[in-house]
């Protein structure tokens, strides 16, 4: 872009059309920025409309439907900051707020495994930070294509590697999230990660520009020419389209690239910047860059802001104002600063080692004025394009979903006897997606910072926020593409019931809400009806359930040629939890316990993992979520918790009874014998939801049954823990020796196994570690 | 009784090291890389993380930073020092213990519970443990392969300078070697965890308490 392309040249030549498609803008959308500015935009003004204007950045396709989340959010005292903000805020009592959000990374994921993983995370943290909150923890919820495939073997450990390399070297621990194969994945693999932030109330920070006269600081790194163009590039076209690439040369990696060293110094820096009140306004860089903060803390503020871009430090200077503007380089972050305050807070930045430059200041001309060397390059009303176009996108019921909904699993051979039920339970626990994830949790920290309660494998994570008072929270992600194909509406309820469950059963109280919704394209009426009905279902749910969805994100595209993604929800619920010393585990263990079944069991098997895993069947109707029974059986979990009477609590979801039985009896090294109401292989596989399955401690049993009746949540005493096998009476047993081989095996195998030391022979004897 | 804890750019578990003092029944005091002063502290912790990303290697830039130049002179003259982590791979770039940390074995980063056997109860950092007590505390690190050359493990061994072995080896380590100490037994290195285990609720024992008790008894003997 040489010479430099001018708002007076624009302006001189007002009618020369530029390469708007080539930017992923449509004729009426360069239209309307025509009309918006009274002549041509700029090359830049271009970069910058079609970066903010891409799916990815202005939801222009999903917009009419989030709206729901506002317009249904049922009353909750606990939001201090919603939808709309870098990430949502909520009151979990005692003078803390904590902030949580989930985003995608999937298609930089695809395209670069390591790295792509890896700025998930430090994107997802800097969003957190941008709020005032010190990031305490992260989770990943990962879905993968099938875990046999030759690419699979290429995009799975790269992405946990990078997850591991960001995450560990910037001191989060990863206490949860998901691991799940399907074919559907293939190609489009889902790599969403969460990260949640604690701050006190008075904290919060704004990402506005306000004060006339007040400086803008962009900190962090130098910009690069790395992921130039993805935002509208990457996240907004299929794979499997030759994507046009005008903007992002061969040599220019469309993929960033993270450095956790200088994220873990930028979030240092910034948290003593705001504990300083150095900031009048905060901004993370992440898709769309420059471009995007600019113009959000612009369109937030008083609405004018003056940018010199060629004062941004830059790693390599022949970037032009198109380029500076869209790069998606990471690890940086913008500041308003009031004007006696800039030495302070450069002070603060040299201390840590983080660059940081003046760029500009915050005017009272309602313009976003940008100049290059002097010359006005960029002069646009902030709010064109940080609003964005809004499409009523055509929806349609696909085709064949009344013949999905017929195909009844019903009509599947199950197993005849004992021995049957036996190899149908060892064939879910050996499969990979209900297989033992140590070989992924294994490459993460989940100690550093020194309150992880609990972590993976169970069902939530739970993290200490008060030493003093045991306050704490609780996070669960859980998503169910198969669920979510057969009906999305059922399918995104069940997806919150279940991570509202699982966050209940460690004892905590369910607040709010996060998601991230991966679907396909949205230009294709079939996704589209998909998208619409799981908001309505998430907006529907949560109001049902009393818990605010507070933030979230959207991914669009999520296919490969025609082919879509099973519609992804990934929902994910924060609970406060009120002592942590008082939070109840997975694993069986200690004094033999009785063990009751909370719920009510139907012979539900639609998008089962019974029916995937043993027939390769996806059909019928998903379990039917109640979720007036879901609020009960949480109030009764959170009560029973706070009172000391369980032992261990499990959620039932994928795979059953039966699945949630041999995890508890592996986790605690302890095994279990029940006996089965009714037909035993429903009992054992039906994934009916609103369930879960407890240890009571010894001498509780009465004050426990008496709360569960005043809760109205029907217990079944099943049997008790205790020996060294999963026993069903008169089906089967096994001994958790061969249950632990079958459990572990899977994931070493697919993606390597564990170093083991050839040479020593060990003369210390190694019985097993026993977990808390 | 007042127990120093160093704090570099990269440094992560320095709050919990700190943590892990105040529950020996001691006073952390937080230091700054960039400060040449230990702030007559009795005795110094170097916490894990990635001081400087790991950059060059690991602990290669840390040792050279201002705070080092005061610690090196005090180790050689008895002030108890633990390197933890990034603390134990900075105590070998320093030269205050010998050897070096390199890759896992395995290529990946491990977090485990894993049992340690104490091999010499007699060092500043744990005398508070018994000559062959087994313990439990986390591992989690990408680089922790003790490796020295033959004389090296042969020295510490014939010596009694291996002071912390894997039961079972998890990285590739020299013959098991988790944790090494100076001729002197007051400075000490280990890959694992300590800070991690002094509390059941948040590690998987309080086997690591140990650690910092035991200094706490030595500096007050």
């Amino acid at each position: 872009m040489s010479p430099v392309d001018t708002v007076a040249r624009a302006a001189a030549e007002a009618d020369r059309l530029q390469p708007f498609a080539e930017l992923g803008l449509t004729r009426d959308e360069y239209e309307k920025i025509v009309a918006t500015l009274g002549r041509r935009p700029t090359g830049a003004e271009l970069a910058l409309y079609s970066v903010m204007w891409s799916e990815h950045c202005s939801y222009k396709s999903s917009k009419v439907h989030l709206r729901q989340f506002a317009a249904k959010a049922p009353p909750s005292g606990a939001l201090l900051a919603g939808i709309g903000h870098n990430a949502g805020v909520v009151d979990i009592g005692q003078g803390y707020a904590v902030t949580f959000k989930i985003e995608s990374h999937n298609h930089p994921s695809y395209v670069e495994p390591h790295q792509g993983a890896a700025t998930g995370v430090g994107g997802i943290v800097r969003d957190i930070l941008a709020m005032g909150a010190r990031p305490v923890a992260v989770m990943d919820a990962l879905r993968f294509g099938p875990a046999d495939a030759p690419d699979t073997g290429r995009v799975l450990p790269g992405v946990v590697g990078g997850i591991s390399f960001y995450a560990n070297c910037l001191g989060l621990p990863n206490i949860g999230g998901e691991l799940d194969f399907d074919s559907s994945y293939a190609g489009n693999p889902l790599v969403n990660a969460l990260c949640a932030g604690v701050m006190r109330h008075g904290d919060l920070q704004v990402a506005a520009a306000s004060g006339p006269g007040n400086t803008v600081i962009l900190f962090g790194s130098a910009t690069g020419p790395d992921g130039v163009g993805g935002a509208s590039v990457l996240a907004s076209a299929t794979f499997g389209e030759q994507a046009s690439d005008h903007t992002a040369s061969a040599k220019r990696p469309s993929v960033q690239v993270g450095d956790p060293f200088t994220e873990k110094l930028l979030v240092e820096c910034c948290l003593e910047l705001f504990a300083g009140g150095l900031a009048v306004g905060i901004q993370d860089l992440g898709a769309a860059g420059v471009a995007c903060a600019t113009t959000e803390l612009a369109a937030a503020g008083t609405g004018g802001m003056l940018v010199r871009l060629d004062a941004v430090p830059l790693r390599d200077p022949t970037l032009g104002p198109p380029e500076i503007l869209m790069s998606e380089s990471q690890e940086r972050m913008m500041a308003v600063v009031e004007p006696g305050h800039v030495d302070e807070f450069l002070a603060v930045c040299a201390k840590w080692d983080v660059r940081a430059a003046v760029i500009g200041e915050v005017t009272e001309t309602g313009r976003l004025v940008m100049t290059w060397h002097g010359e006005t390059v960029v002069d646009i009303p902030p709010a064109s394009a940080a609003d964005g176009p809004v499409y009523h996108r055509p929806l349609a019921r696909p085709a064949g979903q009344d013949a999905l909904a017929a195909d009844d699993p019903a009509a599947l051979p199950r197993p005849a006897d004992g021995a049957g039920l036996r190899a149908d339970l060892l064939a879910l626990l050996g499969s990979p997606g209900l297989a033992d994830k140590s070989w992924v949790t294994d490459q993460y920290d989940r100690y550093v910072r020194g309150d992880t309660v609990l972590a993976m494998p169970e069902n939530a994570g739970l993290l200490r926020v008060d030493e003093a008072t045991g306050l704490g929270i609780a996070l669960a992600t859980d998503g169910n593409g198969r669920y979510c194909r057969l009906d999305p509406y059922l399918g995104t309820q069940l997806a919150l019931s279940e991570a509202y469950r699982n966050v209940a059963a460690t004892g905590a109280r369910p607040l709010a809400v996060t998601n991230c919704l991966n679907f396909g394209s949205p230009e294709d009426p079939a996704v589209m009806w998909q998208f619409a009905e799981a908001v309505r279902g998430l907006a529907d749910g949560c109001a049902a359930l009393g818990v605010p969805v507070t933030g979230g994100n959207v991914s669009f595209y999520n296919q490969t040629g025609t082919v879509a993604i099973h519609p992804t929800p990934v929902v994910g619920v924060l609970g406060v939890h009120d002592d942590v010393r008082r939070r109840v585990g997975l694993g069986f263990g200690g004094t033999p316990a009785d063990l009751v079944l909370l719920g009510r069991t139907e012979p539900e098997l639609g998008g089962s993992a019974w029916a995937h895993v043993c027939h390769g069947h996806l059909g019928g109707r998903p379990p039917v979520p109640d979720l007036d029974a879901e609020r009960r059986l949480a109030a009764l979990l959170a009560a029973a918790a706070a009172d000391g009477l369980l032992s261990a609590a499990h959620d039932l979801s994928d795979g059953g009874l039966a699945v949630a039985l041999a995890e508890s009896c592996l986790r605690g090294g302890t095994g279990c014998t029940v006996r089965l109401p009714g037909d035993p292989f429903t009992a054992l596989f039906s994934e009916s939801a609103a369930r879960a399955v407890v240890a009571v401690r010894p001498g509780a049993e009465a004050a426990f049954g008496r709360l569960a009746e005043a809760h109205g949540v029907p217990a079944a005493a099943i049997g008790g823990t205790g020996g060294d096998s999963l026993t069903v009476d008169g089906c089967f047993a096994i001994p958790l020796a061969e249950l632990a081989a079958v459990h572990a095996g899977p994931l070493p195998a697919l993606f390597g196994p564990a170093w083991s030391d050839p040479v020593l022979s060990d003369p210390v004897s190694s019985d097993p570690v026993s977990s808390d | 009784m007042r127990i120093g804890v160093v704090t570099f750019p990269g440094s992560l578990d320095d709050r919990d090291a700190a943590r892990a003092v105040r529950a020996a029944g001691a006073e952390p005091v937080a230091l700054w890389h960039g400060d040449r002063d230990l702030r007559g502290v009795d005795a110094v912790i170097l916490p894990g993380g990635f001081s400087y990303g790991d950059y060059l290697r690991c602990g290669a830039i840390a040792r050279f930073a201002p705070v080092m130049g005061e610690l090196v002179p005090a180790a050689r003259a008895g002030l108890p020092v633990l390197g933890i982590c990034n603390g134990f791979q900075i105590l070998c770039e320093a030269h205050l213990l010998p050897g070096a940390l390199t890759r896992n074995a395995g290529l990946t980063f491990i977090t485990r519970d894993l049992r340690l056997r104490v091999e010499n109860a007699r060092t500043a950092w744990t005398r508070r443990y018994s000559d062959g007590q087994q313990i439990v505390v986390p591992l989690k690190s990408g680089e922790g392969a003790y490796a020295a050359d033959p004389g090296t493990l042969a020295d510490l061994e014939a010596s009694g300078r291996i002071v912390i072995r894997y039961a079972d080896n998890p990285n590739g380590s020299a013959v098991a070697i988790a944790g090494v100490c100076n001729a002197e037994g007051n400075v000490v290195g280990l890959m694992p965890h300590p800070e991690h285990a002094v509390d059941p609720l948040t590690g998987p024992s309080s086997d690591g308490l140990g650690f910092f008790t035991s200094v706490v008894a030595a500096v007050a003997a």
